[in-house]
């Protein structure tokens, strides 16, 4: 199978994740829109990787991983503590720095 | 002998000093120290005067060099006094007539509980007059001549508690800043073109100079001269003066202040002879002044202004004589010697009227006061036949001089035309001397009692004041024919003004019968006029011409129109210029950025997700321009 077809299927992910990321208002499906992006990202790394015949890609989408892992974890807690803050996930309810 | 130059102007600078400085305590003896110090100067005058004569004419110039003023690497400007027999002539009759007005003053002051300050300032003045006659140079000269310009407002604005007063004092000030900017362009002209300053390393070099250049510097003196000495088209201030007290007006606007320009034009002669454009100016402004102050002066009912039209007159015949050259030097400085006695007593006189009339200066409130005042009426009356030039007094022998002179300006048509305007000028000087002379002196009496039912009783003035003025009328009657004794007084100008005979046009006998005449045929008109019928209380209303010479010929208006409604007009177009494009560059910057900004704050509206697009749109457009370039 051709690899380009790898590049398809992310460039596909990606658009949903970003569409996802623009019209969704509830914080966590933000997030994991954002995630799908990124995994995106990794999956068109791994296929340039492949086509190129070298590892440079496959490490990178390792540090992505990683970079992703620890941005889930803050994210999360900040996801948790606007909810405590203003009793919604919206995105849109928190378009003021006061509360 | 030389070192006494100096002590003439210190003593009434020293007295200037301790008057204006002193305080309440020299209010009882302030007076007495202002005279004493004008007297002292006067007698140090006398002194080096008694010491010049001995010597022969060439020698008498005496030079002192107090100290380097600004010492510069080629720029040299000293302090430094010349008294020749032209700086002679002025310290003894600034000093002698300035001697006799402080003694006047204490009379005429007396009531005045600001005295002291008088005295400060007449010192001030004195001080001032005396450094600008016995500067060696055109800068040292310049301090005097400001000197006196600010004596002259003080004084006329003494008594600043009337709004008049201070209008005056500050109209005189502004009119006189006109003239001094040409005298401070002259000196800058001559600085870059003689390298200095001093009078005789400046006038002796005309010769190498271009003649317009000389012309240059010499109509800018003529318009220092005009502002000075109350000359068209400077000569506004003059009238308004006279809000000053009176011995002021006899001491600063009519003996000796206003002929300082007569003074700058003849030291100046040098220049003026090498440069005959700038002459026939001076001859003309002298010429138009002299019939313009005689026209004004016929028409005034204000004793005081009618006398400062006369002096207006009378300084255009100096400035007339002065611009003829050597033929006329010495006659302006005669006539201005002259003038300066008869003028001052007149003044005075007109000063004494007022202080037994209550300060009314109204001659149609006056009248028959020949009576009440015998020594003011003899010593006026003296005076009255010396500047009308009655013959055998003073103003006799000088302004037939000049008519002289002016007639032979030319062999052709400009000697008949400037000889013709100065005897026109003799009959109209006949014709208001005499018409106040009869208003004030003869005639029945006029006055009425005042609103508040004081009705002023004529007296005679005090000893203090007709003492000076029985001074300066025997200075009147003698002065000018003991000066034309074997032409005594243009041999003794001679060394410094230079002297040539005139030839005027028709024989001189013609002219002195000529110049009778018509000062006979003027005084009968006045007589006819004034003297045959009753004068009315009321001013009537006059022909156009009276009415246009009581308002001083229009030139209060024309200044108006020309000055005052075009610097408005000047003003206003600036200010419209500045709102408009000015600040209209500033405000529509600061609209712009204002508006800009407005719109780009809508930007940042807090919502996450509003960013978010704004990041991806840009992103998109960066990775699409990339593209782009690179497949170009």
């Amino acid at each position: 199978m051709s690899p380009v077809n790898y590049l398809y299927l992310a460039a596909l992910l990606f658009a949903i994740g970003s569409t996802g990321v623009l019209i969704r208002r509830n914080a966590i499906v933000v997030f994991m829109c954002i995630e799908l992006m990124l995994n995106a990202c990794n999956l068109a790394l791994v296929t340039f990787s492949r086509m190129h015949g070298n590892l440079d890609g496959q490490i990178i989408a390792f540090f992505t991983m990683v970079v992703a892992a620890a941005e889930v974890v803050v994210g999360l807690a900040i996801i948790v503590s606007l909810f405590r803050s203003r009793h919604s996930a919206s995105v849109d309810d928190a378009s003021l720095m006061k509360l | 002998m030389e070192n006494l130059i100096a002590l003439l102007v210190a003593a009434p600078l020293l007295g200037a000093a301790v008057l204006l400085c002193g305080g309440r305590r020299l209010d009882r003896s302030g007076h007495w120290i202002g005279t004493l110090l004008a007297v002292a100067s006067f007698a140090v005058g006398v002194l080096l005067f008694a010491d010049m004569l001995g010597k022969d004419a060439e020698h008498r110039a005496l030079h002192q060099s107090l100290f380097s003023w600004i010492p510069v690497e080629g720029f040299q400007a000293d302090v430094a006094f010349q008294l020749d027999q032209l700086s002679m002539t002025f310290v003894l009759l600034i000093t002698g007539v300035g001697s006799l007005i402080h003694v006047y003053s204490i009379g005429y002051m007396e009531h005045d509980e600001r005295r002291r300050r008088f005295f400060g300032y007449l010192n001030l003045f004195l001080a001032a007059m005396l450094l600008l006659v016995i500067a060696d140079n055109y800068l040292l000269l310049y301090v005097g001549w400001e000197g006196v310009g600010l004596a002259s407002y003080l004084l006329i604005g003494f008594w600043q508690h009337k709004p008049s007063a201070a209008t005056a004092a500050k109209k005189a000030f502004l009119v006189n800043r006109v003239g001094d900017m040409g005298l401070s362009i002259a000196i800058m002209l001559m600085f870059t073109t003689f390298g200095t300053f001093a009078f005789g390393p400046v006038l002796e070099s005309t010769g190498e100079t271009s003649e317009g250049m000389l012309t240059a510097i010499g109509l800018l003196l003529l318009l220092a001269a005009c502002g000075k000495s109350a000359q068209v088209p400077l000569q506004s201030w003059l009238g308004d003066a006279m809000e000053g007290p009176t011995p002021v007006s006899a001491l600063i606007h009519a003996a000796t202040m206003v002929t300082a320009g007569v003074y700058l034009i003849t030291r100046s002669g040098a220049i003026f002879n090498a440069a005959p454009d700038a002459q026939l100016a001076v001859v003309i402004v002298g010429a138009v002044t002299l019939l313009f102050g005689a026209i004004v002066g016929c028409a005034k009912d204000d004793i005081k202004k009618a006398l400062a039209g006369s002096t207006m007159s009378q300084i255009g015949y100096m400035i007339l004589a002065a611009g003829l050259g050597p033929i006329g030097y010495a006659f302006a400085i005669m006539h201005l010697v002259t003038h300066g006695f008869f003028k001052a007593g007149l003044f005075l006189g007109a000063g004494s009227v007022m202080h037994g009339m209550n300060d009314e200066v109204d001659m149609r409130k006056y009248g028959g006061l020949r009576k009440y005042m015998p020594v003011t009426f003899v010593t006026f009356g003296l005076g009255y036949l010396a500047i009308i030039g009655f013959p055998g007094l003073s103003g006799f022998w000088s302004k037939d001089k000049i008519i002289e002179a002016a007639f032979a300006y030319d062999d052709g048509i400009r000697g008949w035309i400037f000889g013709g305007v100065a005897l026109l000028g003799a009959g109209i000087t006949a014709f208001y001397m005499t018409r106040v002379m009869i208003m004030t002196f003869f005639g029945e009496k006029r006055w009425q009692p005042d609103e508040s039912g004081n009705e002023p009783h004529p007296h005679e003035s005090p000893k203090s004041m007709t003492i000076p003025m029985i001074v300066l009328a025997f200075g009147s009657v003698f002065a000018g024919g003991l000066f034309s004794l074997n032409e005594s007084f243009v041999k003794w100008l001679e060394p410094v003004t230079q002297f040539e005979h005139p030839h005027p046009v028709i024989s001189v006998p013609a002219i002195t019968a000529s110049t009778v005449v018509v000062l006979l045929l003027g005084a009968a008109l006045a007589y006819v006029m004034y003297g045959r019928k009753p004068v009315p209380v009321t001013a009537p209303r006059g022909s156009l011409l009276t009415r246009a010479a009581r308002r001083d010929l229009l030139q209060d208006d024309l200044n108006h129109v020309v000055l005052v409604r075009g610097g408005e007009h000047l003003t206003r177009s600036l200010v419209y210029v500045d709102h408009t494009m000015v600040d209209g560059v500033v405000n529509g910057t600061a609209a712009g950025f204002g508006g800009l900004s407005g719109r780009m704050r809508k930007m940042q509206n807090g919502f996450a997700r509003s960013y978010a697009v704004s990041m991806f749109g840009g992103t998109a457009i960066l990775i699409a321009a990339t593209l782009l370039m690179r497949a170009v």
